[in-house]
């Protein structure tokens, strides 16, 4: 067991908690723990929430406890900050990855401002064609859209870009 | 120094605000005219009071008020401080949308201020909520314009709910004791402002799509909420939001 808690370790670790909403992507991979905090045995957890009202954020919180203290970790505080808006752009290229394996298409990489082009470009995770249209803007959870891909003629869901 | 009251004024109106639109919202769930619309509104309702909670839980850090819950479950309807507007009943989908469409380019218009606070953590707060409220924007700027331009009926049924809507959403720019603190601190601009920019972006999206913009009179006429006064709708929405909480107040969930 960890004595004195390591950034790296604490990280390799935040590895094994994943979004409740889409088990397969970590919050680590998902980019919503800007950082890591560190003062002696006591470990603070910065957490951003993907959507505001994100009921997931509270079961992230327990997830992050339960795993580092099954690391040896006692002193653990987790907190959630809005000062550094999170943003699609944080998912990690290895998270893009697993959200299309899961069949989610990943939200498209954008500069600055949200624009309806980015909001309607989706790439369909089943044949990767672009032609696609936006059917709803909301889906099963807060951060999926519903898309329909002209090409294949799947209908599919996107991690809405943010 | 920071002016404590000013900050309580801003705070409480925007998260009742939300609040309350939320829950109307939240009462589509379940009966939305197609599962799009029903799925919509749900989740529109669920970044609603998401985003109340933000605000409650800003007033709570950085002024002593109490816990969000303890806020938003524990007052009777004369602490609340939102608009007549939002508390108006669901009444069909044709006005549901006519409200969301008013109460969405508002917010636009007032996040895109609120940006620019001088109030730092609401201003990151609101940079992060303008994001989310893209999709509710685009979701009412697309349905108004299907339906203000699809048939003679849909027309109709829409310009009835937006002459409905639309002077009440008036009452959403209804200044309050702090308006000119709030802009010469620099926390957001005065109320007349907003209005100003809102009358203007409503009257491109509404002759975009189709419809004609509402003649007000009295732009008061439905001013009181941001003093506690409310219509007869309020109490009864929180009695029903409430219901649960009531049963036992100090419960941990």
């Amino acid at each position: 067991m960890v004595n004195i808690p390591d950034k790296e370790f604490i990280l390799d670790a935040l590895q094994e908690v994943k979004d409740p909403e889409i088990p397969v992507i970590s919050v680590i991979d998902l980019g919503v723990i800007p950082d890591v905090i560190i003062e002696g045995d006591q470990v603070t957890v910065l957490l951003t929430p993907t959507f505001a009202g994100c009921p997931a954020i509270e079961t992230m919180k327990e997830d992050i406890i339960k795993v580092l203290s099954g690391h040896g970790l006692d002193k653990i505080e987790v907190k959630v900050l809005y000062n550094e808006p999170w943003s699609t752009n944080m998912i990690s290229p290895r998270g893009r990855e697993l959200l299309k394996n899961f069949g989610l298409s990943p939200p498209p990489a954008f500069d600055g401002m949200l624009t309806l082009e980015v909001l309607r470009n989706a790439i369909c995770p089943n044949c990767s064609s672009n032609n696609s249209y936006m059917m709803s803007t909301f889906g099963p959870t807060a951060c999926r859209a519903i898309h329909h891909c002209n090409n294949c003629h799947e209908t599919f869901e996107q991690f809405k870009p943010l | 120094m920071i002016n404590f009251d000013a900050i309580k004024d801003l705070l409480y109106r925007l998260a009742d605000d939300e609040l309350i639109i939320g829950h109307r919202n939240s009462e589509w769930t379940g009966i939305g005219p197609i599962l799009e619309e029903d799925i919509a509104f749900s989740s529109m309702a669920q970044d609603e009071i998401g985003h109340a909670q933000a605000y409650y839980t800003l007033l709570n850090d950085l002024t002593g008020e109490g816990t969000p819950d303890q806020i938003a479950f524990n007052r009777k309807a004369s602490d609340f401080r939102s608009c007549h507007l939002v508390e108006f009943p669901i009444v069909d989908y044709a006005f549901s949308l006519a409200r969301h469409f008013c109460y969405e380019i508002a917010e636009a218009v007032r996040l895109d201020s609120l940006r620019h606070s001088s109030l730092r953590p609401l201003g990151e707060l609101a940079k992060k909520l303008s994001r989310e409220e893209k999709y509710h924007q685009l979701h009412a700027m697309t349905w108004i314009g299907q339906l203000g331009r699809a048939t003679e009926e849909s027309n109709r049924r829409m310009q009835e709910a937006l002459d409905l809507a639309y002077p009440m959403a008036l009452g959403l720019f209804e200044p309050t004791e702090m308006d000119e603190v709030i802009a010469r601190e620099g926390l957001m601009a005065q109320e007349n402002e907003l209005e100003a920019a809102w009358l203007t972006e409503m009257e491109k999206q509404i002759t975009l799509a189709g419809l004609r913009v509402p003649k007000v009179t009295d732009k008061t006429a439905y001013y009181g909420g941001r003093k506690g006064k409310h219509s007869e709708h309020l109490p009864p929405l929180l009695l029903e939001m409430t219901e649960v909480f009531s049963i036992d107040t100090e419960a941990t969930w």
